[in-house]
């Protein structure tokens, strides 16, 4: 049940990224590029998802469970460290390169794009270097 | 200055709107956070029963412009990055997403909908990031 809703949701997530056009890196770009000619689309498409959320995450404040059961995640409150920092840089630096997150780059591998095919492989090797860092280290503190 | 030949204030925000239902959805049926690089993080430590959903949302994601191209005309997307640039965005946004725990759907959409700090934080440094990217690759001589 909890892998159709996820299929289900996917796709939906999915669609909202092609109507909202950040699937386009060049419209990405156009939010990036305020010292140029400036697209504010980027903007709305957050203001619109973040209006919506903030009744969902009111709503699940009150639950402990979910409605397909198992708990309602709530993820721990942590204090803004340099790892949040650091990492929110890089991954901003990467963004401004390609004009690609990994919600649209998935998306835009969907829609069979050479270059978001190379730009996702290159992100999940990026991710498993993280994880692959991140072991060695913590091997080395014990 | 508004570039408003490219700025689509209504499709933006319906987008926005539907991403925002879909995140909406997993939180309150599965219970998780709609964040595309947690979700694609959590493959690589893989744990009983914490498997299924994360491919199938991100099968949903892939399969969404197959399905979304039965209703309407997809819309086609421009990617100027070649693909040395492309390569190294993908491994800066992989592992700059994991370390900072996140990436625009996260913080940018359930981070700020939770008006966690940590969120907002995180969203204004891989939107600075991401300006300051822009910025010297269109403004500044090479």
């Amino acid at each position: 049940m909890h892998s159709l809703s996820a299929f289900f949701v996917g796709v939906l997530f999915g669609a909202g990224l092609i109507v909202s056009g950040m699937t386009d890196p060049s419209k990405v770009i156009g939010f990036l590029d305020i010292a140029g000619f400036w697209d504010p689309s980027l903007g709305l498409v957050m203001g619109g998802a973040v209006s919506v959320g903030l009744i969902a995450f009111h709503v699940a404040r009150r639950r402990t469970t979910a409605f397909l059961g198992g708990t309602l995640g709530r993820p721990a409150e942590r204090q803004i460290d340099r790892r949040l920092i650091l990492g929110s840089l890089v991954f901003g630096i990467g963004w401004g390169l390609a004009g690609f997150c990994p919600g649209p780059a998935l998306v835009a591998f969907g829609a069979g794009y050479d270059k978001a095919v190379v730009f996702t492989i290159a992100m999940l090797a990026g991710m498993a270097l993280f994880e692959l860092a991140e072991r060695f280290l913590n091997e080395g503190t014990r | 200055m508004i570039d408003w030949a490219h700025f689509t204030p209504w499709s933006a925000l319906a987008g926005g709107l539907v991403i925002g239902a879909a995140a909406a959805l997993l939180l309150l049926l599965n219970g998780r956070i709609a964040g595309i690089s947690g979700i694609l993080g959590g493959l690589f430590r893989p744990m009983p029963g914490d498997t299924a959903w994360r491919i199938a949302f991100v099968v949903g994601l892939l399969f969404s412009p197959a399905l979304y191209g039965l209703f309407a005309r997809l819309p086609g997307a421009t990617i100027e990055a070649g693909y040395p640039v492309l390569i190294l965005a993908g491994l800066l946004v992989g592992a700059g997403t994991r370390y900072g725990s996140g990436c625009t759907s996260e913080h940018g959409v359930c981070g700020l909908s939770r008006l966690s700090p940590r969120s907002f934080a995180a969203t204004g440094a891989f939107m600075a990031a991401g300006f300051a990217t822009v910025f010297i690759i269109r403004h500044l001589p090479a």
